[in-house]
């Protein structure tokens, strides 16, 4: 009986969801010119040119100007995602990192414990020695990440998450290995910390809070885009800490 | 397409939520719901034939249709990493609850509601 009640609920819910479907457009056949994306992508968001607008929705789109390999284009990243996550919306950006860190704070007070958890499992041979190889190449690999931000796909979360990868590849692989909760807390606090400062430094200069302060480049280049590579570098450590540290809490026991 | 099968997920992960008595299948049920919004929400975004939104040498400048929506993409980022905190946070306390109760079946816990 309840397992009907619940098919009908969630039939009701997808029979609702699919009514709404008629009011956003189609798959595929949206016109970004009509969206807000168009002033993100055309790094125009302060000025919002009337005549980028109106190039943006006619036809004369071949006329419009390159905007790779330019020069003062706003913030100067290639990589409009970052761009908006790491520009334009970085006080977002910066909730988001405290909410994880909450996250991460509740584990560790739900889990927390001082001593590495015995699973009694001798890991492979080819396992052992083939982690020592690995994780300084997916620390590096991590680290390629998030410094490559503003020009490839990635950013300071991915790349966090792959050196996180590598501390659990640790953890599975050596019996005896724990994280010291200082080195990650400590890590993790002051990257939070200069976050906050490089805003406060753009307070201090350009009026607002994240101002992007730096002198911006040329849009493509590996030193370009202002602050937004060396917050990226922040984030990522942090948030690379951050899930270290939650691995050693979900790895560690009272005692 | 894509509409159809997120929404369809999104009814799977309220369905599981309402039926299922193990907790951690709840969990999964949560990340299911998670997971199929945030695709809901990316492909509202895609345009046809449209590229990541990252300007390179092959893709200089903005071209109508030549990128997709970089918006929902950025809003998902900072879903997914939401989704994590609340996955992470929930599996923790999971691990709790199977230490007291010695089960994560809402009708076989020991201890509740006796």
């Amino acid at each position: 009986m309840r397992r009907l009640y619940a098919i009908l609920i969630a039939a009701g819910f997808v029979y609702m969801m699919l009514s709404f479907l008629g009011v956003v457009p189609g798959y595929g056949n949206i016109d970004l010119c009509s969206r807000v994306s168009s002033s993100f992508l055309l790094k125009d968001v302060s000025e919002q040119n009337a005549k980028n607008w109106l190039m943006a929705k006619g036809l004369e789109t071949k006329s419009i100007e390159k905007v790779y390999g330019e020069k003062n284009k706003e913030d100067g990243c290639a990589n409009v995602v970052t761009s908006i996550v790491v520009n334009y919306r970085s006080f977002d950006t910066l909730g988001e990192v405290t909410v994880l860190f909450t996250a991460a704070l509740g584990v560790g007070l739900i889990l927390g414990g001082t001593r590495r958890k015995k699973y009694g499992l001798l890991p492979n041979f080819v396992f052992r020695e083939s982690t020592r190889i690995l994780v300084p190449l997916i620390i590096l690999f991590g680290a390629y990440i998030f410094v490559h931000g503003h020009l490839t796909p990635g950013g300071g979360f991915p790349g966090g998450t792959i050196i996180a990868a590598a501390a659990l590849l640790l953890y599975l692989a050596d019996e005896e290995f724990f994280l010291s909760k200082v080195s990650t807390g400590a890590l993790e606090g002051s990257m939070g910390g200069l976050y906050v400062i490089a805003g406060l430094l753009g307070l201090a200069i350009g009026g607002y809070f994240l101002y992007n302060f730096l002198p911006t480049g040329r849009v493509g280049n590996l030193i370009s885009s202002g602050i937004v590579p060396i917050v990226y570098t922040f984030i990522g450590l942090k948030v690379g800490a951050e899930l270290s540290g939650l691995i050693t809490d979900l790895h560690s026991e009272e005692g | 397409m894509v509409y159809w099968i997120s929404i369809i997920l999104m009814g799977i992960g309220i369905y599981g939520l309402l039926t299922q008595k193990n907790l951690f299948k709840q969990l999964i049920s949560l990340a299911i719901i998670d997971t199929a919004v945030n695709v809901f929400i990316i492909a509202a975004g895609y345009v046809e034939g449209g590229k990541a939104p990252i300007y390179t040498k092959a893709l200089p400048s903005f071209l109508k249709g030549a990128f997709v929506d970089p918006l929902p993409q950025a809003l998902v980022l900072t879903a997914i990493v939401i989704g994590v905190g609340v996955l992470a946070l929930g599996a923790a306390l999971l691990v709790r609850v199977k230490e007291k109760h010695k089960n994560l079946d809402v009708e076989n816990m020991k201890g509740v509601g006796e």
